[in-house]
């Protein structure tokens, strides 16, 4: 297959699970602005700002409105919504004739109907929307693709976006002043609190809840599930048999986060959470790059800026 | 502005010939005005923020409320057709202070039943003591002599409870009535308050409204309390009838956020003097039953022989301490409404205390002088089944025909036992949208309480429920009524003391510690080469950089270059 159309898979993956994880970040935690009236909503909507990665302004007070603004509705912000949505159906337009027609109409679909506002009352609305696109666009590569390469790439990018976006999430936690409905809406956020309510049978104390969002086995939106599948990409990718040690520097990386994930105990991880999540996003970017090396093309490749007239 | 409240005095006018006073307007101390503007303190914000709509919008926000409920599943069936269960767009609102006084009462009432029941199922003392009849209790439909000495092991009979209140023609709050066996509509409560941030969101802007999400937390704190002693990690489970009962979405969304298995009867068995669930790992022992079934079908070897609802056994099984019932077996007489009129009495034997919120007057028939009275006064007055609820065969004297009184009056005489009798009382009424705009219309309140065995936590709120149709005082939601998101304003008096730890303060705080600590700045996003945003990679490069050093930096790109590089790009 073409590095070319490789790189794009990995990005439509990439893409879409952000938006996907960005909408549900953004659902709950607007949400909870409006019905928990002891949030101090500029705090909130600094904290969420920088949870995702933009820019945070020194002055002036945030509201919901900003914030929703800037991470669902601005195209040109690179951690919005609407960006990633843009990005996924360019990628998508990049790799036409690999891509399943079927995914192209549904990418390209979603990037005509990203609406350019929407009011207060309908954002819970648009991010079910935003949620929905992003089932629908899994589901049809889950129910029709082949298993091959293309498959790979994608789900590899899928893999590697879903530990960013829950490593982001758990980032601004740190266990001293552990409280319930701070935990329920981290759960929330990922749509994992009534299965974790579930597995634990009880209410959500700190310890638990990191420990299903972090480490889970059967959690797929649990950082050690997301990062076991992006290694296990990785090795149908390129199968080996040398007798030892692993080669590729991407699997290296996660390769190490996660055993550091995994063996360590949990309260370590949770003494120090931030630095830890840290070193999950430091180390989905440089698997990022590796595979990026590895695969894709390297060097400045011409694109495309429209017909010279 | 003046659109949405226009005409909204109109009807309280014709409403007086009813015959007690008006009714207390919970948002306008003078409602009879065409156009009322000035509001009750407690509904300044709201009123302004509604004040900010058209009709048409409010009704477009309630039609998006309604389809959101459609979408969720939260319906009834009305005339074997689905419809959304009915919430209107104004929320009742009620001061903190104000609410202290309600929570302490329900406290008191609730801490009253306990005794009671425990008392009836026991010692009887109060019997002895001659302040509540013995033929009173063992004539009540729902004293069970089965239940006698069923105990949990922490005492608690009334896990949850449902008193209802209405404030009179004073705004003085009263208890209508007591329930104590499996009250439902918490539920409403929890999906009205989302479905209402969810689409009115600038109604809570600037009002600090008690959340009441934490109800199943206590719930389930409630009944892993009450497991049977020597349980470390007790099995709880939710008991439903099935899908075809109406409250059924209830079952499913408190068994949903508790993480308990909700089951049928079928899916119980009892062996060994425990009861077990069928799972795929075979038999597993159940601690505790938060059952939604009715006392007759819990169990076919106590009760009704012919019940599929229940699991034979299982009252066995709660005898020898193996298994909790919750609510209890037979707290049924403790809401009955014969018992109601002693309630007062009660408070003042067990808790020595003055009741807080008082009753309605009520006549009991028995007494013969009063059946008198009653018989002579049947068109002014309103009659009750004692062991009816939901507005069930309630009979409304003034707005009763004549043939009605007259099978009424030969019912009473009949069964004197079965029946009460209360004047009219004009409920308090809140704005409300029907089809001719903002009106007023009578509203009751159930607040929910949980009793964990230490404490009883009363749910900031509850269910109010409102007649729809004009001058309605019957107010039931399997009659035509709607409901309202209840809201609680203020701080909590202990606010800073508890909640600092268990809050969402809490997780703001520590984020925005976070942004002087040098390790949580942001981690910027990674993009595809090819769709990074233009014009920002030598930042990129030395955010990356200085992340390793002390500075937090986040992702900039200037907005006004990337938007052009973006538009070169795409033209």
């Amino acid at each position: 297959m073409l590095s070319r159309i490789a790189e794009s898979l990995f990005w439509i993956g990439r893409y879409i699970e952000r938006s996907d994880g960005t909408a549900r970040i953004l659902d709950v935690h607007l949400q909870l602005l409006l019905e928990d009236p002891w949030i101090e909503e500029n705090l909130a909507c600094r904290s969420l700002l920088q949870l995702m990665g933009s820019p945070v302004p020194e002055e002036g007070e945030l509201t919901r409105k900003d914030v929703l603004a800037t991470l669902a509705m601005d195209r040109t912000h690179p951690a919005s919504i609407a960006y990633s949505i843009t990005s996924a159906r360019e990628n998508a337009r990049r790799a036409r004739e690999i891509v399943p027609t079927e995914l192209w109409e549904c990418l390209n679909t979603t990037s005509a109907r990203m609406p350019r506002k929407v009011a207060s009352e309908k954002t819970h609305d648009y991010f079910a929307w935003v949620r929905e696109r992003a089932a629908l666009a899994v589901g049809i590569v889950e129910a029709g693709a082949s298993r091959d390469d293309a498959w790979h790439f994608f789900t590899l990018g899928r893999s590697l976006e879903q530990a960013d976006m829950t490593a982001r999430l758990l980032a601004t936690r740190s266990l001293t002043e552990a409280s319930g409905p701070s935990w329920t809406t981290i759960l929330r956020s990922c749509g994992a609190y009534e299965s974790y309510l579930r597995t634990y049978r009880g209410v959500p104390s700190a310890r638990n809840a990191a420990e299903y969002l972090l480490m889970d086995r059967l959690f797929p939106r649990s950082i050690v599930f997301s990062v076991s599948r992006a290694e296990q990409c990785l090795r149908d990718l390129e199968p080996r048999t040398d007798r030892a040690g692993v080669t590729g520097q991407a699997q290296r990386v996660l390769g190490q986060i996660r055993s550091q994930l995994e063996y360590r105990p949990i309260m370590d991880i949770l003494n120090d959470l931030p630095l830890q999540m840290m070193r999950v996003q430091d180390a989905t970017s440089t698997a990022s790059e590796a595979i990026g090396n590895r695969y894709f093309p390297k060097g400045n490749v011409p694109t495309w800026t429209g017909e010279a007239s | 502005m003046v659109d949405l409240f226009t005409g909204y005095g109109a009807t309280t006018k014709s409403r007086k010939r009813t015959g007690s006073g008006s009714a207390w307007d919970e948002m306008f101390p003078d409602p009879s005005s065409l156009t009322p503007t000035e509001t009750r303190a407690a509904y300044k914000d709201v009123y302004g923020a509604l004040a900010k709509m058209t009709q048409e919008e409010l009704r477009g926000r309630t039609a998006a409320l309604a389809s959101s409920y459609l979408a969720q599943g939260v319906t009834f069936d009305f005339a074997g057709e689905e419809r959304p269960f009915p919430l209107d767009a104004v929320p009742r609102v009620i001061e903190q202070p104000e609410w202290v006084t309600v929570e302490a009462g329900i406290k008191q009432r609730v801490l009253a039943l306990e005794a009671f029941l425990a008392d009836i199922y026991g010692p009887q003392a109060a019997v002895h003591d001659g302040v509540i009849p013995a033929s009173l209790i063992s004539s009540s439909n729902h004293f069970h002599r089965q239940a006698a000495g069923i105990v949990s092991a922490n005492n608690v009979r009334i896990q949850v409870s449902g008193i209802d209140l209405i404030r009179d023609e004073k705004g003085a709050w009263r208890v209508l009535e007591d329930n104590v066996r499996v009250p439902s509509g918490v539920s409403y409560v929890i999906s009205n308050r989302r479905v209402m941030a969810q689409t009115l969101p600038e109604l809570f802007v600037s009002m600090r409204v008690r959340p009441v999400g934490d109800y199943p937390n206590k719930l389930l704190q409630a009944l892993r309390a009450s497991a049977p002693a020597g349980v470390d990690d007790p099995n709880v489970v939710v008991l439903t009838p099935g899908v075809f009962n109406s409250a059924y979405f209830e079952h499913t969304l408190l068994a949903r956020l508790m993480g308990v298995e909700l089951v049928e009867g079928r899916d119980l068995f009892c062996s060994g003097g425990r009861v077990w669930m069928r799972t795929t790992a075979g038999p597993t022992r159940v601690d505790v039953i938060y059952r939604r079934v009715d006392d007759e079908f819990l169990d076919p070897l106590q009760f009704r022989a012919d019940s599929q609802l229940g699991s034979p056994g299982m009252l066995m099984a709660a005898r020898l301490g193996n298994v909790t019932i919750a609510n209890a077996v037979g707290n049924g007489v403790a809401d009955d409404k014969l018992v109601y009129t002693y309630l007062p009495d009660l408070i003042r034997y067990y808790l020595a205390e003055d009741p807080i919120i008082p009753n309605v007057d009520t006549w009991r028939l028995e007494d013969p002088l009063a059946l008198e009275e009653v018989l002579d006064r049947l068109d002014e007055l309103v009659v009750k089944p004692v062991d009816g609820s939901g507005g069930k065969g309630l009979v409304v004297g003034p707005a009763a025909s004549k043939a009605e009184l007259a099978t009424l009056r030969k019912q009473l005489l009949r069964d004197p036992r079965g029946w009460i009798a209360q004047p009219v009382v004009q409920l308090s009424t809140i704005p409300t949208l029907v089809e001719d705009g903002m009106r007023p219309r009578h509203a009751d309140l159930r607040p929910f309480a949980v009793n964990d065995g230490t404490d009883v936590w009363v749910l900031p709120g509850g269910l109010t429920r409102v007649a729809l149709p004009e001058g309605e005082l019957v107010v039931n939601s399997s009659q035509g009524g709607g409901s309202k998101d209840t809201w609680v304003i203020g701080l909590e008096p202990d606010f800073y003391h508890e909640s600092s730890a268990r809050n969402i303060q809490g997780l703001v705080a520590d984020q925005a510690a976070n942004t002087q600590a040098p390790v949580a700045g942001a981690h910027s996003i990674d993009h595809s080469p090819q769709d990074k945003p233009l014009g920002n990679s030598d930042q990129q490069e030395q955010q990356q950089q200085q992340q390793q050093g002390k500075q937090p930096v986040s992702v900039g790109v200037p907005a006004a270059s990337k938007s052009s590089a973006q538009e070169d790009r795409e033209c």
